[in-house]
């Protein structure tokens, strides 16, 4: 199907208590942005977007909750702080874009599903193993996405270099990485209790 | 001797390895002892990005905390995305509201003093350029490289407090040191891709692709690198970079640490030159005996 231009009618689905609940996330005064487009034109990443960085920034003061939330824009940012760095307004940008991709976890909007499972992966070894296990995570994500294939053409190269282990090495302290992940959640779970858990969008 | 905690992070241990090895041979030839933080784990990297900032500054804390325990007041890390989670965690430390959840989720003691550096931070502000000098034993005279400082080197600014974000000179100044020739490279901030090589491989293959075309354009026979995950895109990805590209590149990426390593004597081996994808050895020893025959000959004149 050809890709159109994406519209949206602002005021059909406006939260107004949304650029309160990012700015207190994120701790950063997204209200404070003029619009002036520097974030945009320092992002590598612009031409993968849905929205471009200063668009986030206009619908969160938009109160355009479920647009932002659903966006690619968020999962594909790589926190590389280059708009954070140059934004006049002194907002860290990069941090209100970690603040959306978090909030867009809680609210289960998450649009690029591959990136989550990923992360999701990434930490499940961390919490396993107390250190990430690199040969254990590429086929555990390619089976999870149905791509056997992925990255497949890395694994002679790889394996000549005898660079990774094949067994995964559990750290002595790997219990003390398990009690933080779960002191972690139910300090959450406490969190959300009191402020009823989070709104949905 | 200088004495402060190491913190390698994963990739160090596994794809990174000659990241390691060469940083633990060129800090012991400098003579700054790394004391590696005993049972270290995992900081979160970039996933922990997508979580509330309580869980990576908890993972990242419980590092800080065993050097402090070890009687360290520094630590070092040689990975520009390990840095940022260890300096996140002092930043979530540092914010009142957020300390007591922080030690709650840590459940164990932190006074907070340690400072977290990047080891090219040490080299460049503890050991320092003269020091460094003093040094070599062999220059790499001819060697025409550009330093690739990525996206974390330097910023965001505020936490890091080292070096240009906009322009950083820090590995421009160290290769110029040990003799190698510098162009000026626009690209030297510009993101490779990041942690998209699995996920979203296309991206890393347009930006890093990028970064490869600049180097080869200024004439740089090699891209100098200080980060893990940059490596690992510019060298293990370069092929899939140059099938996308419709392409051939062939430009060796090392990392600053072997290169320093060569300039102070150290040998290859102890450096893991081999372990790089695009064969650096090759040049670098063509470099290093021609420089030898070099001297030789003004010795003998």
């Amino acid at each position: 199907m050809k890709k159109r231009i994406h519209t949206l009618n602002i005021d059909d689905a406006c939260d107004a208590s949304f650029i309160e609940d990012v700015e207190k996330a994120s701790g950063q005064k997204v209200s404070r942005c003029y619009q002036c487009g520097n974030c945009s034109a320092s992002c590598a990443y612009t031409y993968v977007y849905d929205y471009p960085a200063n668009q986030i920034m206009r619908l969160i003061q938009l109160g355009q909750k479920s647009a932002v939330l659903h966006s690619s824009s968020i999962w594909l940012c790589a926190s590389c702080q280059a708009c954070t760095t140059r934004c006049p307004c002194n907002i860290d940008v990069a941090k209100v874009m970690q603040s959306l991709r978090i909030m867009s976890r809680e609210q289960e909007t998450v649009s690029e599903k591959n990136i989550r499972v990923f992360f999701d992966e990434f930490m499940r070894s961390t919490r396993l193993f107390g250190r990430v296990f690199e040969t254990g995570l590429l086929p555990v994500y390619n089976f999870l996405t149905g791509k056997p294939l992925n990255d497949m053409d890395l694994a002679p190269k790889v394996l000549t270099k005898g660079k990774l282990a094949f067994v995964p090495h559990r750290i002595p302290g790997q219990k003390h990485i398990e009690e933080i992940f779960a002191r972690f959640e139910a300090h959450k779970r406490c969190e959300n209790k009191c402020s009823d858990g989070p709104k949905a969008v | 001797m200088k004495r402060i905690a190491y913190y390698q992070g994963c990739s160090l241990e596994g794809l990174a390895r000659e990241y390691d090895m060469s940083t633990r041979a060129v800090c012991k030839a400098l003579d700054v002892e790394l004391v590696e933080i005993p049972d270290w784990n995992c900081c979160g990297s970039t996933p922990a990005h997508s979580y509330d900032p309580l869980l990576p500054a908890a993972l990242a804390g419980r590092n800080l905390a065993i050097a402090e325990g070890e009687g360290c007041d520094v630590v070092a890390t040689p990975c520009p995305g390990c840095l940022k989670a260890l300096k996140g965690a002092l930043d979530v430390y540092q914010d009142e509201k957020k300390r007591a959840a922080f030690l709650e989720v840590l459940g164990m003691p932190f006074d907070g003093e340690i400072e977290a550096i990047s080891v090219l931070q040490a080299l460049y502000e503890d050991v320092g350029l003269d020091a460094i000098k003093k040094k070599v034993m062999t220059p790499l005279k001819g060697l025409v490289a550009v330093p690739y400082y990525g996206c974390l080197h330097s910023r965001p600014p505020k936490p890091n407090q080292f070096d240009d974000p906009e322009n950083p000179i820090v590995m421009d100044r160290l290769l110029e040191t040990i003799g190698v020739t510098v162009p000026d490279f626009p690209y030297k901030t510009e993101c490779c891709g990041a942690a998209f090589g699995v996920t979203r491989n296309e991206i890393v293959g347009k930006l890093s692709a990028r970064i490869l075309d600049m180097a080869v354009r200024v004439g740089a026979r090699m891209i100098v690198v200080a980060c893990p995950l940059c490596q690992q895109n510019l060298d293990l990805r370069q092929d899939q970079i140059s099938r996308r590209a419709g392409r051939e590149f062939n430009i060796p990426v090392v990392y600053i640490t072997q290169l320093i390593g060569l300039a102070l004597g150290l040998k290859p081996k102890e450096l893991g030159l081999k372990k790089l994808f695009v064969d650096a050895s090759t040049l670098l020893k063509e470099l290093m005996d021609a420089n030898a025959a070099g001297q030789e000959a003004s010795a003998s004149a």
